[in-house]
Parts: C-alpha cells; structure tokens; sequence
C-alpha cells in the first residue's frame, strides 16, 4: 500500500519537478553561479573572478540611475495604480449594474494588449509633433502644456508611469470590484442607516474589508514596477534616456548581456534585482500580516 | 496517548521535499558553460590548387545561416547555388533567421556552430565578444585567395577601401562585410532646385542656408531624436575632417584627451549652435526614425543625417519626384586635413566563419564566391545598396539615392574614415549618444560634452575587463 502510494505520487510529480528544475531551478542556479565569473555569452567556459561584479554595480552610473527610477517606480506605480483602482471598483459598486458590467469591461481593454502593443501606441500618443496627448492641449488652448514628453529628463520617467499605470488599472478594478462584491451587503446598508457618507462607507468599510486583495495587489504592482522593460524598451528615448532619465535595470540588465557582451555582469544584476524582488515581496506579506478582519 | 495509533500519511511533505532536491542535483550540474571541451573535428580539408585554393574537400556538407532582414536571403541562396555547382556532393544547410544572435549563441557556447554565419540585425553577437572569446577564424587565406571572377587579382584587392579593416581585430581579419555604408546629409534634390538653395561645402554656408531655410518656413534639420547616434553621425565626420585620421585613431585607442581635441569640440560647439539657433525642426528630440524620416520626406525639413540605407528605408515614403540625395557633411574650417569629399564610410552585413566551423574551408569558398563581382553587382541590382565589393555598381542604372552614394564614394577616393569605438567598446558608444543626445537639446555645452565622454573613455581604458584593440 505505501509502495503503491509512493510510485503514484512520484509518477504524478517527477515530470512536473524534472521540468521546474531544468527550466526554472537550474537558470536561477546558473545565473548565481555566473554573476560570480565573467562569461561574455559566446564562449564555452568562464573565470571565476568573486565578487567584481558585484562591486562594479556600486560605481556603476547607470545602473545607480537604473536603481534610483526603479525605486520611484516602485513608490508611485503601486500607490497610484490601487488609489484608481479601489476609486473605480467603489464607485462601480454604486452605479447600476448593467453600467457597472460594461464599464469593468471597458476598463479589461489594456489587459488584453500586449505590453509591446501598449507601448507602441502611447508612444504616438507622445509624438510632441502629431501625437494625440500634444495635439488634444493644443486644441483646448493649452498649447502651452505641450511639451516632448519622452525626451525632456523631467517628463520622461512620469510619462513611463502613466503608461504602466494605464495597462495595469484596469485588472485591478476587476480585481477590487470582486473582492467588494463579497463584502455582504447587510454592512453597507449598515453604515448607510448610520449616516455614513460616500468616504466614510470607504475608509471604514470597503477598505479595510478588501485589505488582503490590496496586499496582494502591492505585491503584484510591486513586482511589475521593478520590471518595467518592455515599455521603456519600447516607447522611450534612447531607449532609456534621454540620458538615463527612464533606465531600468532589467534594461540595463539586457544591454549588458546582449550589447556589451557581459553575461556575468548582467547576471549580477540579475540577481540584484532576484533579492530586490524577493525582499518587496516578503516585507509588504510580512506588513499585513497582523489584524486580520473575520467576517462572521 | 499512543502515537502509533495515528494514521501519519508517509511520505510527508518533508521528505518529497528531500526526494525533489537529491533528484535536482544532476539536472543542475549541466550548466552553460560546461562546454569547455575543445576537441576540433573540422575537416582537415583537400589539397590546394588554382581551382580550388582554399582546400575545400567536395563532400563536406556546408551550413549557412544569413540575417534575412530589408536585404532578404536571395542573394545568399544564389552563392549557394553556385557553390553546388562547383561542387554537386556538397550537402547545403540554408538558414535565414531575423534572430541570428539569439539562434547562434547557444551553438557558439555548444562550440557547434555552422560553417558560415551573416552576424547582422537587431541582437546580434558583439564581435568584439566573439574575438575576445576566440570563436572566429582569421581570414586571411580567403583575402589572399585569387577572386572568383576577377582574374589576376586576390580577393583583398577587390574590395571597397576599409572593408579589410572593418572586420580586423588585433591584427586578424575575422568578417568580411558585404554592404558598404556611407554616411552624410540628405536632401531633396527637386525641393533644393525649386526653392534656389545650394548644398553647402562649408559649415559657415551651412548656417547661413539654415538661416535662409528657416525663413522660407522650413525647418532646417530634423533628425532621428529617438535613436541620438544619428546625430553623431555627422558632429563625428565633421571632427574626423578637421582633424584628420589622427584623430580618429587617437579616439580609437582611447588616448587620454582624445575627446578634448580641437577638432571634436569644434564640432560639438557647431552642433550645439544648430540647436541654439534653433534649426532643428521642433520635436525631432522624441521622434523615431520612421517618423523623422517621414517628416522629412514630406518636406518639413531639408537635412537630415543618415547612412546610405535611407533610400531604399523610404521606397514607399519619399514622394514621387522626391529625388532624395546625399551631401558630404561641410567643413567646418579652411583648415581641415581632409577635403570636403571625404566620407565616414564603413562596411556591413557582417559575414564571419565560426573558428569552431566543421567545414571552415568550404565556409570561405563560400564567401569567396558571395564576394565575387557577379554575386554583388547581382545584389546592387536587387537591393539598391552598394556592395563592399569594388566596382559592382559598373554599368548599372542607379536611383538617385545610390547614384549620389557611389559618387561620393567615388569623389572621396582613398579619402574614406571609420570609427571604430562603436563595435569595439560599445559602453563608449552609448555614452557617445547619451552625451550628444543631451547637446543638442542644449542641457549641456560643448566642454561638458567631451568632458563627459573623455570620462567614459578613460573608464574604458582604466577596465582590465575590456579587451583592448588598437589601429
């Protein structure tokens, strides 16, 4: 019987294991090992040089800019995104259903493009010459509003934060609107007798009873401002400019591996941005982690 | 309390934990860089004759794999085709890949790469990478070898001048590049004509036609904002004229002060001013190179900088009686060691056989017959660019495009100069279109301009990590 048991579980397991361990474990092992030598990516072998990788990162200017954006990323891309996410999934609450189901429809549309796509459509939208955003102020008589938005230092890096904000929101007021529809209704009826206003039923009902999606929420937004590649790649100058104003460090990353031919220095940031990651995510689960709202 | 009674499920989490880790360890050990072995089956090769001087041995199958990007792969195949002719038992592997780099590494890194590869497109392998790794061979016996068609004359003497040295690194030629890229100013020819402006010789004629343009409503310059090297592209060519080939060597190897030199601030200051006075077409900082391109061919601007590529890039754009032509960048002083007809030209579409090649032999046979008049007149005819091999435009009828090309080529004479930091250190590069890139949106002056970049090459120079070339 426990023989039986055994073969059965390896048998369902060991494919699903064997592949995690090639193509997941075994990379993240690979890229530990690297950051440690100074394999260029075309030859078959790699010195072993300690820790100079990770030492040239501290001097590196780039990568420093890379940091510096991705932690402002990671501040507002977060923030921002929930803010409107829990602002649309609250007023959807209020409005009638039918308008509701087709506004969560609506706002899902970003979600089904590619971040490439994405990226290349607000880059028209940014054109300073025939773009949509310059050519709308233009027409309000706000002409004077118009600037080059991905090629002045002080717009470029918010213009990326619009554009991540904008294609992740929408799965956040699904997700949000999911999690108030669980909310019984009973409680909201409640705090309406109470003479709770549009706020108060907010700060004191919905948001603290949609707290964990948030978190995870965090988590998510989190991870993805900590990326942010593809679009910067795309969309800005340089890319990455101008000058370093929208580096990331996945681009950084890239362009070390694949431009300058440095796979042990790129996977030095690689796993850089491995412990970054994993740090965010342990200390925003960790932070809520205390009260936790039972509902009866 | 008897524990023995409780039912425990065996095999509890902590031991298929265990199980999965002891079964992971092999899987680990197979890593990238376990190729280490160099144990080299190329074919030892046929003896040498007058037919055949490279010692191709006739049944050696050949694998080739070529960027099949604007230029397509036909004219790939079509040397292929020729090299079954000559030798019917070989068995030819065609590949044409838009991903070449992706494709090639792992079989670089496996040491089982194919026996001619086109390096060239977006993401291909750093060649200075592949020479440092010494995964390329020297192809000197394919240089020295006689051309295919030209009798009397060695494979060397047939090529374009700076074709040899485009692909020579630390004294090897490993690439033998097959277009050939000149760099300069475009304009519209019938628009020139139609509002009376002249192409200027000297930067001072420049400023004073940017100066007439702009009041004409027309913006004088616009360039590819998005993608600042475009803009390099003439601020450099302009310093390498004022100063000369030592210039450029100086800047090649990364000389202390190199970036200081009269030359290259004088020609930051020009840039700076075409800014300052306003003569780049607003927005042009943010616009891609299609879309500066397409604003230039719609006449919103007169000048844009770009390589020779640009004509057959606008087939489609440039407007019926466009007749776009390219302008040797001015001179910036009387005093300028080479004369306004030198050009910034530099080969491309970079064809290289992998050291670790089976066939290394038919690989150069093969290149020798792609490098043949033949095969490049074929490909001028097909691409409307001008191949690296002399001479292969004879005869033909060129667009007006390639037609101003293959003068200037011509006018220039030995007269050509190439940079050759860009492939050799590409981190300069980038900080090169960084820093120029900021210039000519006037966040910084000329001297922070080269003060910059002097930092960003002695950087490179002071990193034992680099491997250094000289010239």
């Amino acid at each position: 019987m426990r023989h039986g048991r055994w073969r059965f579980l390896l048998g369902a397991l060991v494919p699903a294991l064997v592949l995690h361990v090639v193509f997941v474990l075994s990379p993240y092992a690979q890229a530990f090992w690297l950051s440690l030598t100074d394999w260029t990516g075309v030859a078959g072998e790699a010195q072993f040089v300690g820790a100079d990788n990770y030492v040239r990162l501290g001097g590196d200017s780039l990568f420093l800019d890379a940091v510096r954006n991705n932690a402002l990323l990671l501040v507002v891309v977060p923030l921002v995104t929930i803010a409107v996410g829990l602002f649309l999934a609250s007023m959807l609450r209020t409005s009638s259903p039918r308008l509701g189901q087709g506004y969560r429809i609506v706002y899902f549309f970003p979600q089904l493009l590619s971040l490439v796509v994405i990226a290349v459509l607000w880059g028209f939208v940014y054109n300073p010459n025939t773009g949509l955003l310059n050519s709308g102020l233009r027409a309000l008589g706000l002409g004077g509003l118009a600037h080059s938005w991905l090629a002045e230092p002080a717009f470029a890096l918010m213009a990326v934060m619009a554009v991540l904000v904008w294609s992740s929101v929408g799965f956040y007021v699904v997700l949000f609107s999911a999690a108030i529809e669980g909310i019984p209704r009973e409680l909201f009826e409640a705090a309406l007798l109470d003479g709770a206003g549009k706020w108060a039923t907010f700060s004191r009902v919905t948001l603290p009873l949609v707290r964990e999606t948030v978190q995870v929420a965090f988590v998510y937004l989190g991870i993805a401002a900590l990326d942010a590649f593809a679009v910067v790649q795309v969309m800005t100058v340089g890319p990455g400019g101008p000058d370093g104003a929208t580096e990331v460090i996945g681009l950084s990353l890239y362009r070390t591996a694949f431009t300058y031919g440095k796979f042990g220095y790129a996977s030095a940031m690689g796993v850089a941005l491995f412990f970054a990651t994993l740090t965010l995510a342990v200390l925003a689960l960790r932070s809520g982690r205390r009260e936790r709202l039972e509902l009866a | 309390m008897n524990p023995d009674t409780q039912v425990r499920p065996y095999p509890t989490r902590r031991t298929l934990l265990k199980t999965a880790a002891v079964l992971s360890v092999p899987a680990l050990g197979g890593c990238v860089t376990a190729g280490k072995s160099d144990d080299k089956v190329a074919d030892a090769g046929a003896e040498k004759t007058a037919e055949n001087p490279l010692g191709v041995k006739a049944d050696s199958p050949l694998e080739v794999v070529v960027f099949k990007g604007g230029y397509g792969d036909e004219y790939a195949v079509k040397a292929e085709a020729t090299y079954q002719q000559k030798y019917p038992q070989a068995k030819i592997d065609h590949k044409g890949l838009q991903k070449v780099g992706e494709a090639m590494q792992p079989r670089f890194v496996a040491g089982t790469p194919p026996d001619v590869v086109d390096n060239t497109g977006a993401g291909r392998l750093d060649i200075a990478t592949l020479v440092g790794a010494s995964q390329v061979t020297d192809l000197a016996d394919l240089l020295d070898a006689p051309s295919l068609d030209q009798p009397g004359r060695k494979v060397r003497d047939t090529l374009l001048p700076g074709v040899v040295d485009d692909g020579t690194f630390a004294g090897k030629t490993v690439a033998l590049n097959f277009t050939y890229t000149v760099w300069g100013l475009w304009f519209s020819k019938s628009l020139f004509a139609e509002r009376g402006w002249t192409y200027p010789k000297t930067w001072d004629e420049m400023v004073a036609l940017c100066g007439e343009i702009k009041k004409a409503g027309v913006a004088p310059w616009t360039y590819q904002g998005k993608y600042p090297e475009y803009i390099n592209d003439p601020l450099l060519s302009m310093a390498a004229k004022t100063g000369g080939a030592d210039l450029v060597k100086a800047v090649d190897n990364l000389q202390p002060g190199a970036w200081k030199q009269d030359g290259l601030v004088q020609a930051a200051t020009a840039f700076a001013e075409l800014a300052g006075q306003g003569y780049l077409m607003s927005g042009s900082e943010a616009l891609s190179h299609t879309e500066a391109q397409a604003a230039w061919c719609q006449k919103k601007a007169a000048f844009i900088p770009c390589g020779s590529w640009l004509e057959s890039e606008q087939k489609g754009v440039a407007p019926a009686g466009f007749d776009m032509v390219m302008g040797t960048v001015p001179a910036r002083s009387s005093s300028d060691k080479l004369p306004v007809t030198a050009v910034q030209a530099a080969s491309s579409e970079s064809f290289l056989v992998p050291a670790k090649a089976k066939n290394p032999a038919g690989g150069q046979e093969y290149l020798r017959i792609l490098f043949s008049k033949q095969s490049a007149t074929a490909f001028a005819e097909a691409n409307s660019t001008l191949p690296a091999v002399a001479g292969a435009t004879d005869g033909l009828t060129l667009s007006s495009g390639l037609g101003s090309v293959r003068d200037a080529v011509t006018a220039a004479g030995s007269d050509t100069f190439t940079y050759r930091f860009r492939t050799w250190y590409a981190p300069l590069a980038k900080a090169v279109d960084d820093a120029t890139g900021e210039l000519v949106n006037k966040r910084i002056s000329p001297a922070d301009w080269s003060t910059r970049i002097q930092k960003a090459a002695d950087a490179v120079a002071k990193d034992s990590t680099v491997t250094k070339f000289t010239r």
